[in-house]
This record gives structure tokens, sequence and C-alpha cells, in this order.
């Protein structure tokens, strides 16, 4: 198990505990709805949007559909160019063989490029505890890392942070790992920026090995992608002498030119701009420019099981954009951490049940994370359908208790329910006594529907969990059949079916 | 088995079954859009870059006055006359953060999309040379503007190293609120040249 939060509870709990943080709410809100404004502008002045999505999907899921292939032509053209390629089954092998080759170097240190691979894989954690110190550059990273907490979002980990915070964080932490924060420092953000560069340069200055992940990896040329805008990517993939990348094997496109749609559709999907300050892309080794020494780790953990799955296999697609989190009303409400993993919000409700399995409880919880709105699948880029792969996935966590040997509130009801509409005696009697519920409920309840329907509050039993969040409707005091029977089909003319 | 040997051999049980072959359906190219280096100046302004229009021969005045005195580091295939700059001869990071800009030429520029992309050929330099100084003066002919992304991608040579540049290094990550200038130079002024 990796890329989920150590001994976080299941998602309703954490999600419960979200919303009673009003300052939370509102720097999400306030986060969210800047970016959302800003990715519909720059879209909708693409007018062929819609087939662009097509082309990007396309290439994606050609590049799933013979993976293996792409594999070897990459580690092929990787190889030719002079770099070193390694395979890792898991987050222990990959972290293993990038710790080992920094030891090589002598080095204790390493500075980092946003990752979510190497986020996924834990990697600070065990270069840590290998001797070897990882600095995060990107600025969220930085942010997230001096504050000792956790990632909440793909794009901006620290997006549940307001800026008076972040400029607390900074006066707090840096001067324990390198250069203090400007006395003064202001909560301008072109202050706190200002503050990370100077902290961070002479990391840059002095890196001898840094380490990056990659948005595309390109089979026919060997080339590895990475996208970002503040620069510290450059600054990492050009100046130390050895440079680590661990690449899922999703990443990879088949051609040089399926780099066009991706670099088309990512920007304007993920940041909400036409394209992105920075992107960097190498072939392996250039004589005489940036490091001499290059590696790769081509990384598996789960996604060959997610391959597998006939429906959720799209889910490999996502180029982590992230505008499905952007425009989901449940991550806008309790944000990133509740969903107890580096990816979170609707990709991460579905990715982390494919790549994981759903035998722990939080895994399991996520594919309910959702009210399947839709939203998601309208923005994403890659056209991944999660709605429909959350509903599959939900399907799944419901199979994998089909053994329990004390079986789930909802499968005893399931079972009683299949019993009662198996026999038309059974299901007339269920019908009687459901219409008394419907009169009594008429008449005593004090909760009504919209429209004036009366309905149950809150149930006692293993109903409770259901009827806390949501209003049942009282049922009709006549069932159909009923009203079928006393008013010979309608002909009739008796109305009147009492009760709503 | 080894990890690659097992890896692949799990990818090809997970796709079992699934028909490899897969049409791709072409990316939409943009319209015409007229007139591409006008659009390629507002677009590369809207990044709050400077951009600065000159005919050839007045090339080396225009980039003198825009470095107005700053201590720039230069390609050794630059060709062009800059009493002060100093050509960059394989300076370690420390020497290059003593420089105060930079002056480059460029590979191709997108008028849709307001990028430059440097391949980083003798014109261009090393990438460390137009990355650590704060001033990146980077020189694009105007016959080197295409309409848009794929025109680049058909242009460029994927074995070089590339840098697409769209404006000053940026950060969003502070209440989504755009700051220019993190890491990489906080002032690009482009010199679109006709
Ligand atoms: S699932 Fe789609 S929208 Fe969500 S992060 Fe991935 S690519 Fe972006």
């Amino acid at each position: 198990m990796s890329g989920t939060f150590v001994g976080m509870p299941a998602f309703p709990t954490a999600a419960r505990e979200a919303l009673g943080d009003t300052q939370l709410r509102r720097n999400l809100a306030h986060a969210t709805r800047t970016i959302r404004d800003k990715r519909a502008k720059v879209v909708a002045e693409v007018e062929e949007w819609e087939e662009l999505r097509l082309a990007g999907a396309g290439v994606k899921e050609a590049a799933l559909r013979d993976l293996a292939t792409h594999l070897e032509t990459l580690e092929d053209s990787l190889t030719r160019a002079g770099a070193t390629v390694h395979w890792a089954r898991d987050a222990e092998e990959a972290c293993a063989i990038v710790a080992s080759v920094t030891k090589a170097q002598g080095a204790d240190e390493v500075v980092k490029v946003k990752s979510m691979a190497t986020q996924e894989i834990g990697l600070n954690e065990a270069l840590e505890a290998d001797g070897i110190a990882a600095w995060e550059t990107d600025l969220a990273e930085l942010i997230v890392q001096l504050g000792e907490d956790l990632p909440s979002h793909i794009l901006v980990p620290a997006i549940h942070r307001n800026r008076a915070e972040i400029r607390e964080i900074f006066r707090r932490r840096m001067g324990a790992v390198g250069r203090p924060a400007p006395d003064g420092l202001s909560d301008e953000p072109a202050a706190l920026a200002g503050a990370a560069r100077e902290h961070l340069r002479e990391k840059f200055l002095r890196a001898k090995v840094a380490v990056s992940g990659a948005n595309f990896a390109v089979a026919d040329t060997g080339t590895l992608v990475v996208v970002e805008s503040e620069g510290n990517g450059r600054m990492c993939l050009t100046l130390p002498e050895v440079l680590i990348s661990v690449v899922g094997i999703e990443k990879v496109v088949a051609t040089w030119a399926d780099l066009d749609p991706m670099l088309r559709l990512l920007p304007r999907s993920s940041t909400g701009e036409r394209m992105n300050p920075y992107t960097s892309t190498w072939s392996g080794v250039t004589p005489g420019d940036g490091p001499q020494e290059v590696h790769v780790v081509l990384l598996d953990n789960g996604r060959t099981r997610a391959l597998a799955d006939d429906v959720g296999r799209q889910a490999l697609r996502c180029i982590r954009c992230s505008a499905c989190l952007n425009v989901c009303p449940v991550y806008e409400r309790v944000g990133g951490h509740a969903y107890g993993s580096v990816y979170p919000g609707p990709i991460g409700a579905i990715l982390n049940p494919l790549l994981n399995g759903v035998t722990d409880p939080q895994t399991a919880s996520l594919p309910y994370a959702s009210t399947l709105c839709g939203a998601c699948f309208e923005v994403c880029p890659v056209r991944i359908d999660i709605p429909s792969v959350l509903v599959d996935q939900r399907a799944a966590v419901v199979d994998s208790h089909r053994d329990d040997r004390i079986p789930k509130p909802e499968a005893v009801a399931m079972k009683g329910a299949a019993w009662t509409f198996s026999s038309a005696r059974r299901l007339a009697r269920a019908e009687q006594a459901s219409g008394l519920a419907g009169r009594v409920l008429g008449r005593f309840s004090r909760t009504t529907l919209p429209g004036g329907q009366a309905a149950a509050g809150r149930l006692p039993g293993p109903a409770a969990g259901w009827t806390s969040a949501r209003d049942l409707p009282a049922p009709p005091a006549e069932s159909f059949r009923a009203w079928w029977l006393r008013t010979n089909g309608g002909t009739d003319g008796g109305q009147d079916g009492g009760g709503s | 088995m080894s990890a690659r040997d097992e890896i692949l051999a799990k990818v090809r049980s997970a796709l079992d079954g699934v028909e490899p072959a897969y049409a791709v359906p072409p990316a939409p190219r943009v319209p015409d859009r007229g007139d591409l280096a006008a659009l390629f100046v507002e677009r590369v302004e809207d990044y709050r870059a400077v951009v600065t229009r000159c005919a050839a021969p007045d090339l080396a005045g225009v980039v003198a006055q825009v470095l107005d005195g700053a201590r720039a580091v230069v390609p050794p295939g630059l060709d062009l006359d800059l009493p002060g700059a100093v050509t960059d001869d394989g300076f370690t990071a420390y020497e290059l953060d003593r420089f105060d800009a930079v002056v480059t030429r460029a590979r191709v520029g997108i008028a849709e999309t307001g990028t430059i992309v440097l391949d980083h050929a003798p014109d261009q330099g090393r990438r460390a040379i137009s990355l650590v100084p704060d001033l990146h003066v980077c020189i694009v002919d105007a016959g080197q503007v295409v309409a848009d992304v794929p025109d680049a991608i058909a242009l460029l040579d994927p074995a070089r190293p590339l840098t697409w540049i769209s404006g000053p290094s940026a950060t969003s990550d502070i209440e989504l609120d755009r700051v220019e200038g993190v890491h990489g130079p906080r002032t690009l002024h482009v010199v679109l040249v006709s």
C-alpha cells in the first residue's frame, strides 16, 4: 500500500472534521472559484476544444492499449540517448533506486521538482531514513514541507493555506533548514515568492543530484517532458550533475507528434493559462549542457492492477491537471486531506481504489465520496468518465464483502427485498405495512420535503446512517397495485390515491 | 524474474484480449488568425513580458538599450556586437549567478500561446545561461513565428533539449494569485525583429 496517508480515517469521518473548519472552507472556496473562472475563460477561447479533448483522450488511450510495446520502445530510445533505465515494481523498489544513485554520488541531499509519482511512493521520507535530505522546490510544496503538512491539491498542494498562514510558516521554519526569511516579511504574495527565491537559490546552486517526475514520456524519441511555472523545474533539470526521473508507466505517449494535443490541453485545464511559463523537454544526456548522468525509473506501483480493469483503465489517461478537483462540489467543501491520499478529489476517488484495491476501509470509502453530478467528466481534458468508474468501484466494494461472515446491513436489506419482491403475496403484505406507515407519517411527521410531501426524520437503528443527512420521503398510503385493483385500472375514476 | 520482465509481463496480461490498435482522432487546427507577428506580440505581452519591435539593422542598438549597462552573458553564437557582454565559457552556476542579464536568440515563436522555444543551439547557448540571470533578452525573428503548438512541434528536433518559455517565471501557489518572478528570470524582454 502506498500513495495514501497512513492512519487516515475513512472519508466520511475526515470530511465531517474538515467541514467544521471554516478557515479551510473559506480558503478553498476562494481558490477553487478563482481557478475555475480562469480555466473557463481560456477554454472558451478554443473553438475546437471538444475535438481537442477527443484527440487528447485518443493519444493516451492508444498508448495504454499497446503499453508493453511502447515501454520497450521508450527504454530503447532512452538508452540510446545515454540515459540509464531502471524498473520498479513498487514504491519500495523505486525509493531504493533513487537512494542508491544518490549515494553513489556521495551526495546527502537532492533538490526536487514537484512530482506526484515521488509523493505517491513517499520518496522524501524514504530518503530521509537513508540520511538524504530531499528539498522540495515548488513554492506550494515548500510551504507544505516547511509546515510539516500534507498536500491537499494536485496542482496547488498548499491550497488550504492563506497568505497569513504562509508567512508564519516561512518566518518560523525557513531558518532551521537554510536561509531564513527576511526580517519584516509581509504577507504579500510577491514578497512571499521573493523569500522562497532567496531561500532556495543556494540549494539550486550547490545541488549535485536532482529528482523529478515527468508529465509525458515520448516512446519513439526517449524524450521526457516537465511542465511547470516557477523555474524551479528548470533549475533542477539543468544545474545538477545527476538527474533521476521517476516516471509512472502510464506517462508514455507513442510519438513526438502526440505531444501536440497534450501541450494544448494541459495548461488551459490546469492553471487556466494559454501556456504555462516553462516546459522543458530532454532526451537522455546532451554533452556540455545539463546533467551528464541521467536516470529514469519506470514505476508500476499498482498501475498494472488498474490497467487490468476494463472500466477503470481509462483513469490511467489522467494527466494530473486537477480540473476535476476544482469543479467538484464535494472537494470544494471538504478539501483534499479528507481523501487521505496524494491523489484527492474525483480522480483520487477512483485512482486510489484502482491502484490499491478496496481492501482497507479508508480506500473503500472513496468511491462514495461523490454526488455523481458529472462535472468532473465534463472538464476532464482526456475525457475520463469518472462517474462511471465511481459506480463500478462501488460495485467492487460491495463485491469485496460478499463472503463476509457478518453481512453489511445493506446486504441484509437487499436479500430481504429480493425475498419480498419474488412473491406477490409477500409483496402485497409489505405494501399494506408501508401504506400504514405512510398514513401515520403523513399525519404526524414534522419533516416535509419541498412540494409538501411528508418525510421521516432521523430513523433509529441501522437506517440512522442513511437518514442522518437525508430525508426519507414518507411512503404513499396506497400502493400502485392496490390503487389499480380499487379503481379497475383507473377506469372507475378513482383519481384520489390518498397519501401524497 | 527481473522487475522489468515482471512489469512487462503484468502489462501484457492486463491487456489480454484488448485490441492494441487504436485510431487517434486528429487534433484540430486553429482557424487562420491573420497577422501572426501582431498576435504573437499581443499574447507575449499578456504574460506581462516586455516586447520591443525593431528592424534588423537597429538590433544591436535596441538590445544595448534594453540592457542599459546590465552585466550580460551571451552564447558563443549570438553574432551581435554588444559592448561589455561576456561570452559563455562554461561558467559554473555560481559564476552565472553574478550576471544580471542574458541575451539569446530563439528557435521558434508560437503566436497562439505567446510562447518562445529555445533549442539551445549555439546562438542560444546551453540551458543554464538563459536560466540563472534575472533578465532574459530574447531575440525572435518575425519569420520564426508560427501559428500554433502543432506547427512548433513539427519544426522542433526532440533530440535537442528544448525550453518553452511563456512569459517570465510565475507562480499561483498563494491563494491562486499570479505573481511574476520566482526562480527563473523575473523579467522577460522579447525583441521581435522584422
Ligand atoms: S482526471 Fe481528468 S480532470 Fe482530473 S486531474 Fe486527471 S486529467 Fe485532469
